[in-house]
């Protein structure tokens, strides 16, 4: 684009910037505060003296010596056995991420390519499961769950996440299949390939960028589920999400705030992690909906 | 492709949705119909020397055990759920519109309802976060999309940190800093004055708390995709129009406007959506109290130790019938595209 179009009055620019260095402070800002009073104690991080005592760590020095305490940690990790929600947490994310991606590719591919009327109204159909909130269809599971003794395991709890994913996954696949060439498949085809040998052989090697994009929204679906993992899981089997929740019904004991505390920074760092990597792709993912309609 | 080969390559999603989406909305629409069985009572004349006899009633826990084993949804009540008290209240609603003094009596009377004051919730929340989060996102977006290369990467990375993180972490996080012992918090209360200012006591304060909470949360979703659509604005329509001298607002009005219409369609239609099962942001902020929404309050009939799961569906089926509604507009508009296409 040339200079004269994106050239702006100072007035505008200035107030742009000041705009955005503001909505970065707001964005940021809880998370430093949060994982630097994750290293303090109750007394500093939620401090009635003074404020300045969390950055300081005036309680921390007097009860363990030192600035920095690993004890919210401790007692988040080993003591309440969080490390036992974030097993639970991979298996559930793991599996369910695989499933729905397998699911869905199958299923969006024949979308794109099937230009009858129904595969249309599939579409429209997953547009409205996708609009249900999940609460409404956990209380229709929930009394059959019981009855068939499928309540409180973690396969049911996966294979709920993947349906509730499916709707998304399919829009999401479909509209990247569509961006892969017809020719390419039909040339397959052609040359004696059945319709499932030239999606194994020309489309897979191919659908990896789309895949991997819609992979991790599904890991976000998973993994930040707090609706049907809270009501589908018995006490062993939970998951991070509701095992936070659980923290806080014990908040009144005096340090059982930091275990929450250091659970909700140890639960934040896989996510930061993945934008660290994937910026690029959850970004193209969120577009990809848009561009299409 | 043919309709056989279709089949087999949709079946697994279609299964999938069938049994976990598809069969959830009408076992909702059954178990809706029906109520919790009545504990089965016994009636037992009881004598002491002093008092004489009385009859005294007491519950015969094997017997209620065994009606609840055999008749797992309970007794039939018809659309007797629908009406009582907890959900549309017809006789509340009557009785409160005849003897309230004006509109404002009336709602205020509404409100103590528990669904109706649910509703009331989920909608504020819903239409006054879905424009505010198109506003913000467009001027956050065009904000980044003058500064300089080297700051778009990491304030993007930056911008993504509260969409990505769990709702129900998100929420925990500013809930602990709006604590009074927080930094939030104990700023405002230096700031106005007040030593006992606390944002979540009022109705008002916590309703504020939790939309700026979702703003907080959906505000780069509207940021990305927006910017995202400035980057493919037409930049030779622009060109023409500065050489044809069309001012910068005429640029914007005529080019920018309209080639990100449809990008305010699509962040109105899923901020819609997902702002209307707000649910995790109640539970973070430990709302209850004075916030509740559709979601949550089916959450707390499931979860309440007699799972009241009558009352939890019929609750269900309404917020579906709400989705529809929202939806409505959307699929019609479809509908007709579709149509216009083919015709």
């Amino acid at each position: 684009m040339s200079a004269a179009v994106t050239r702006r009055p100072p007035a505008v620019a200035l107030i742009a910037t000041v705009l955005v260095v503001l909505w970065v402070v707001l964005a940021a800002f809880p998370f430093v505060w949060t994982v630097w009073g994750s290293f303090k104690v109750q007394g500093d991080f939620f401090s009635k003296a003074d404020w300045t005592y969390a950055l300081t760590g005036v309680r921390t020095m007097a009860e363990t010596g030192s600035p920095f305490t690993g004890a919210g940690y401790e007692g988040a990790w080993v003591e309440r056995e969080f490390w036992r929600a974030a097993v639970n947490t991979m298996i559930v994310v793991v599996f369910t991420v695989i499933i729905s991606l397998t699911f869905g590719t199958l299923g969006g591919y024949a979308l794109a390519r099937s230009g009858y009327r129904y595969a249309f109204w599939l579409l429209m159909i997953a547009l409205v499961f996708r609009a249900m909130p999940h609460i409404t269809l956990v209380s229709g599971y929930l009394l059959p769950f019981f009855e068939w003794n499928l309540w409180g395991h973690l396969p049911t709890a996966i294979i709920v996440l993947v349906a509730i994913n499916q709707p998304f996954t399919l829009w999401m696949l479909h509209s990247f299949f569509l961006n892969i060439p017809k020719d390419l498949d039909e040339s397959a085809m052609v040359d004696g390939c059945t319709r499932f040998q030239a999606f194994r052989h020309v489309i897979v090697p191919v659908m990896w960028p789309g895949v991997i994009t819609t992979g991790l929204f599904s890991f976000l679906l998973a993994y930040n589920d707090f609706a049907v993992t809270a009501t589908l899981l018995s006490q062993q089997n939970q998951t991070m999400v509701p095992k936070i929740a659980s923290f806080l019904g014990s908040t009144q004991v005096e340090g059982n705030v930091m275990f929450a505390v250091a659970a909700v920074v140890s639960a934040t760092v896989p996510l930061f992690i993945l934008i660290l990597f994937f910026q690029r792709q959850i970004v193209s993912g969120l577009t990809a909906g848009a561009v299409k309609g | 492709m043919p309709h056989r080969t279709f089949f087999w390559f949709i079946l697994p999603s279609l299964v999938a949705m069938a049994l976990f989406i598809a069969f959830p909305l009408v076992s909702v629409v059954a178990q809706s119909l029906f109520v919790e069985h009545e504990q089965v009572l016994i009636e037992s004349e009881v004598c002491d020397p002093f008092t004489g006899c009385r009859k005294e009633l007491t519950v015969d826990a094997v017997a209620t055990a065994q009606l609840r084993e055999a008749q797992p949804l309970g007794r039939f009540n018809g659309l007797g759920t629908y009406t009582d008290l907890n959900h549309l209240a017809f006789a509340e609603v009557a009785e409160a519109w005849r003897t309230s003094e004006g509109l404002v009596d009336f709602g205020g009377q509404l409100m103590n309802l528990p669904f109706y004051k649910a509703l009331a919730f989920t909608l504020t929340y819903t239409f006054v976060v879905t424009p505010l989060v198109i506003v913000l996102g467009l001027a956050i977006a065009l904000g980044v999309n003058g500064l300089p290369k080297l700051f778009k990467g990491p304030t993007i990375f930056v911008s993504l940190l509260p969409m990505i993180v769990t709702p129900l972490i998100g929420s925990l996080i500013l809930f602990w800093m709006i604590d009074a012992r927080g930094i939030i918090g104990s700023s405002l209360q230096e700031l106005t004055g007040d030593p006992n200012l606390s944002l979540k006591a009022s109705p008002a304060l916590t309703w504020l708390t939790l939309i700026v909470y979702g703003v907080w949360h959906s505000a780069p979703f509207g940021f990305i995709v927006f910017y995202a659509g400035l980057q493919t604005v037409p930049s030779e329509t622009l060109e023409a129009a500065i050489v044809d001298g069309a001012s910068r607002w005429e640029r914007i009005r005529y080019v920018v406007i309209p080639h990100m219409a449809p990008l305010v369609v699509f962040v109105t239609l899923i901020q819609l959506m997902d702002n209307f099962r707000v649910f995790e942001p109640i539970v973070g902020f430990s709302a209850a109290a004075n916030a509740t929404s559709l979601s949550y309050f089916i959450y707390a009939d499931l979860t309440d130790i007699n799972a009241r799961f009558g009352s939890a569906a019929a609750t269900s089926v309404l917020t579906v019938i709400g989705v529809a509604i929202l939806l409505a507009p959307v699929l019609v508009r479809t509908w007709r595209d579709f149509n216009r296409k083919r015709a």
